[in-house]
């Protein structure tokens, strides 16, 4: 007779739900009506917001935790998972999440970081998290501080792919320069990455990241997730993209079969088709230097 | 034997069943479009979103090809969201399915992800030691009727069960190394037609 003790909160328990989540589309939602379009359309997940991140630049000033009450009703909307942010370093707000049952946090750059120096001892809690990083070493120090997922920081809010392909493309090449390294000089290679020696050693062996690692900041357009997933993400997030374009249910829905049917060019001509106007984009250089999100944390 | 066994890739954990399959010998297809259904002994429909699974397969086509080539002898195991997709009865919900399959289940029934979990199980079908599952988000079966029946059962609820070529568990045998219940799939697979 097997053992009816069950463990809640283990890391495969944690990291398993980010597994679910492949192949699909995270979107950022304000309000329960916009998590019922994202559901809708097919998303795997919602990122409940007070602001999406096009509006959090715009408006400047402290971005913090959205309030719990939309929170909640964001949560007793759908049936989906819900995530929602908390700022870096803040593990109080990370706690009130937890407290709340959020399916996953997000300790989120797109926020004002609370802390400069530490991150979130991710560790300690029952909920999953998912960080940002710009590169190999950033991921691994954020998975050895307990982070279940991974995603690129991109640029959030800008509607501009550009940083979230410049970061994919660098966390690629990193891990493919791994796996081809004589075991030797991975100690050396951990000390240039700031990285913990044994997740090193396990990249090297993977050939991947040891979580799931999706892209982030700066996707708008169903071609913008194919490339992406081209890329090599595992998954996709879509911040601003949605709710700050013309159309938002026909574009979600477009970008869920884009990240589908990622290397069918011709289908993913046939769902971008007439999807009404993008949003807004930014040129990254001519945002100045203090309003870059991606450079919160380390 | 040269088994073919697609796992339907629209969204999901399909890469770790696709580990698991080649890893007991057999082929695996990883099926974005119905016309990979054709010659394929058996179908998995991973874990991942119910609602975002069902959604792209009614837009697809699969909804109407999926049962079709089931009834020409194809096997399909579904879990956890597969799970869901295989029954005929959702309870509160109307999302599409395949609904194949005797059975009611419950979608999240043991809450949010805060009460997912780890558990060893006992699967008489699969023999000792007890099988590590692993439940995220999970749904568990109400009630089994027509030719269904149980394989496990987990605090009173059915987590797994089987009705002739058709399985459905609640948790994921993809995300551990033990590969005794997709043995036990493609041991059903190979019996098609008997």
């Amino acid at each position: 007779m097997a053992t009816e003790e069950s463990v809640q909160s283990t890391w495969l328990v944690k990291k398993g739900l980010a597994e679910m989540l492949k192949g699909g589309v995270i979107m950022d939602v304000t309000t329960p009506e916009q998590a019922r379009i994202a559901e809708e359309a097919g998303a795997v997940a919602v990122m409940a917001l007070e602001r999406v991140p096009a509006d959090i630049r715009a408006a400047g000033g402290v971005a913090r935790m959205a309030d719990p009450a939309i929170i909640q009703a964001i949560m007793d909307a759908v049936t989906i998972p819900v995530m929602a942010k908390c700022r870096i370093g803040h593990f109080a707000e990370a706690q009130i999440l937890d407290a709340m049952g959020i399916d996953y946090i997000d300790e989120s750059e797109v926020l004002t970081p609370a802390d400069e120096e530490h991150h979130v001892n991710k560790h300690l809690f029952r909920v999953p998290f998912v960080c940002g990083a710009r590169n190999l070493g950033e991921a691994l120090r954020r998975i050895a501080e307990g982070a279940a997922m991974i995603r690129t920081k991109g640029e959030p809010g800008t509607g501009n792919v550009v940083e979230a392909v410049r970061h994919m493309r660098i966390m690629m090449d990193e891990i493919r320069k791994l796996q081809n390294m004589p075991e030797e000089e991975l100690m050396t290679e951990a000390k240039n990455l700031g990285a913990p020696y044994e997740l090193v050693k396990e990249v090297a062996r993977l050939g991947r990241l040891p979580v799931v690692n999706f892209a982030a900041g700066g996707i708008a357009t169903p071609a913008d997730a194919a490339l992406m997933m081209q890329l090599g993400a595992d998954g996709i997030f879509v911040g601003s993209g949605i709710f700050k374009s013309k159309d938002p249910a026909k574009r979600a829905r477009a970008i869920v079969q884009a990240t589908t049917h990622y290397n069918d060019p011709a289908l993913l001509a046939e769902v971008s088709k007439g999807l009404g106007e993008a949003m807004a984009g930014i040129d990254i250089k001519t945002l100045p230097e203090e309003q870059l999100m991606q450079r919160r944390g380390w | 034997m040269g088994l073919k066994i697609g796992v339907l890739a629209l969204q999901g954990d399909f890469r770790e069943h696709a580990w698991a399959v080649e890893k007991l010998g057999a082929q695996a297809i990883q099926v974005r479009r119905p016309a990979q259904l054709e010659d394929l002994d058996g179908l998995i429909i991973p874990g991942g979103e119910s609602t975002t699974i069902g959604k792209l397969m009614a837009q697809y086509g699969f909804i109407e090809a999926i049962p079709a080539q089931y009834k020409r002898g194809m096997a399909i195991y579904g879990t956890c969201a597969g799970a869901i997709l295989l029954a005929k009865d959702i309870k509160e919900s109307d999302q599409p399915r395949l609904g194949l399959m005797d059975m009611s289940i419950r979608r999240n029934a043991y809450g949010r992800q805060r009460e997912s979990f780890e558990v060893t199980l006992d699967i008489p079908a699969i023999g000792e030691p007890g099988f590590p599952a692993v439940f995220i988000r999970a749904p568990y079966i109400e009630e089994l009727y027509g030719t269904a029946r149980p394989l496990a059962t987990y605090r009173g609820h059915v987590v797994m069960a089987q009705q002739d070529r058709l399985l459905a568990s609640s948790f994921h045998p993809e995300l551990t190394e033990d590969t005794r219940v997709h043995a036990y799939f493609l041991a059903l697979a190979a019996s098609r037609g008997g």
